[in-house]
């Protein structure tokens, strides 16, 4: 218990001194996991969309597989994308390996299939709404799924949040493609797991509940700029 | 309102930190970063060289794979035999001696195996296997971990059964382990002194020659790997082998006590 209070010190001595590596390391977990989220978001929305409007053959097996692979273990997909951008691996000329764009590569692989499941589930209700309305109005598929993205978009907030939330805290895969370089690769959740390594655990402590606070505030922002919760809307 | 969220979304994206020209990745041992030393010589090499190292922190096996890979441009590690092999390998041009320091025998203070009293490292493990006193390994294939197996082999001891717990994790998670449950465990000194978690744990054995742990300077080799940085590989290996580097090593105190001993032979 005592250091849980220890922790709780830490976390306050950090943003009281206002700790430029502090700073550093929370703005660089944004950075990457916004940047992830933000590609995720373009691939698994209008994925999502795509599973609600169309149907093909394989998409009930897409459906499960995406489902599936929201459990994805972080730690395997770093070692994949370790394997791919290693300088011995297919894709090793590019020389991503060890940088902030090699963890934003493992963060979209793990969140596409939360952000696209979770979406899916949302539109396909939508869809059924939707489904004579615009079938009779003559639209094309492309009008289809503009119009479950707009009018599904505060459910899809949601999704997107889900994701925003496996990556930020995610340091399985981070750790293998980032190799937790400071002032380079360093971010929250790796910063965190070199101090419990070093036995500090109140500094561990410390950072950990600074970026819980980190998270919610993103959250509350979100919502915020995005005007959800309020009298008249939904 | 969403158009707000992506543009401003967008706007972090463009923020990236420039690209370093004078940037040199080195695989370094966890036991080498947790003493603290790197915190030390990092900014020196910075100042009289410009050349910014980022160091990977890994065990000696991963740090080996790394290098053979040509995803770093060198390495410091300590486990002789295997670096010999990678220079054998062709995956190093040399191996270059630069420092040691020691390992230790940290356990419980009330010291159950009686290890204190034991006059070689091979007599303190045998105690504690004859004991079963609760022992943890790193068994993560590091430097340390190839030590304490050498260890046992040299003591005649197979190490298995329930009193003997291999991790599978760096130094600093193995030392959270060995404190949770009070158990022995071999350190190097310069982690167990930098080690915030003791517990009840108090440094029982040390000192005998076999415990000396060398750590050597390994640069890539550019043949194999065209893309490594060669030369700055060249001159980070002249400053740590220089007498600043000798001061510096020399001079780092943790608690007062002496971590590392500079060992580097001048160039022929």
């Amino acid at each position: 218990m005592l250091e849980l209070w220890d922790g709780l010190l830490a976390a306050g001595r950090l943003l009281i001194s206002f700790d430029p590596d502090l700073l550093e390391i929370a703005l660089r977990s944004l950075q990457v996991t916004g940047v992830a989220l933000i590609v995720a978001s373009l691939i698994a929305l209008p994925l999502a969309a795509l599973l609600a409007v169309r149907r093909f053959r394989l998409r009930r097996a897409t459906i499960a597989v995406l489902n599936a692979l929201m459990g994805l273990p972080p730690v395997v997909v770093g070692l994949v994308v370790y394997v791919i951008l290693s300088r011995s691996g297919p894709l090793g000329v590019l020389g991503l390996l060890f940088t902030p764009t090699a963890m934003i590569i493992a963060q979209v692989i793990i969140i596409v299939p939360l952000i696209a499941s979770v979406g899916h589930q949302s539109l396909r209700d939508l869809w059924a709404e939707y489904h004579d309305l615009l079938l009779s109005m003559n639209t094309t598929q492309r009008q289809r799924i503009m119009t479950l993205l707009w009018d599904g978009r505060r459910a899809l907030l949601t999704a997107a949040l889900a994701g925003f939330g496996r990556g930020i805290g995610e340091v399985g895969a981070i750790m293998i493609v980032g190799g937790n370089i400071d002032h380079v690769t360093r971010v929250m959740t790796t910063a965190i797991a070199l101090e419990t390594g070093k036995g500090d655990f109140a500094l561990a402590l410390g950072l950990g509940f600074v970026l819980i606070a980190l998270a919610i505030m993103v959250n509350l922002a979100i919502h915020w700029l995005s005007q959800t919760e309020r009298g008249r809307r939904w | 309102m969403f158009k707000h969220l992506i543009s401003a979304a967008l706007a972090a994206l463009l923020i990236t930190p420039a690209a370093r020209a004078e940037d040199l990745k080195m695989a370094v041992t966890t036991s080498f970063h947790n003493s603290g030393l790197a915190d030390v010589l990092l900014p020196a090499i910075k100042d009289d060289t410009g050349i910014d190292v980022q160091l990977l922190v890994v065990g000696t096996g991963q740090a080996l794979r790394l290098g053979a890979a040509g995803d770093v441009d060198a390495i410091l590690v300590h486990a002789k035999a295997a670096e010999e092999a990678f220079v054998a390998e062709g995956n190093a041009t040399h191996r270059r001696e630069i420092m040691y320091n020691d390992f230790v025998i940290v356990g419980p203070s009330a010291d159950p195996a009686g290890t204190a009293d034991a006059d070689k490292a091979t007599t303190a493990l045998g105690a504690i296997a004859a004991a079963k006193a609760p022992f943890v390994s790193r068994g993560d294939d590091s430097g340390t971990h190839k030590k304490e197996l050498s260890l046992w082999a040299a003591a005649g001891v197979t190490p298995e059964g329930q009193w003997y717990r291999a991790v599978g994790a760096g130094m600093g998670a193995a030392l959270n382990t060995a404190s949770g449950m009070n158990a022995y465990i071999l350190a190097d000194r310069a982690s167990w002194l930098n080690f915030g978690n003791k517990g009840d744990l108090a440094l029982l054995f040390a000192g005998d020659p076999v415990l000396f742990n060398q750590y050597a300077y390994l640069p890539v080799n550019p043949a194999k790997h065209p893309h490594v940085k060669a030369e700055l590989a060249v001159e980070l290996e002249e400053w740590l082998t220089s007498p600043r580097a000798a001061t510096l090593i020399d001079g780092y105190r943790v608690a007062g006590e002496q971590l590392f001993t500079f060992n580097a032979q001048a160039a022929d």
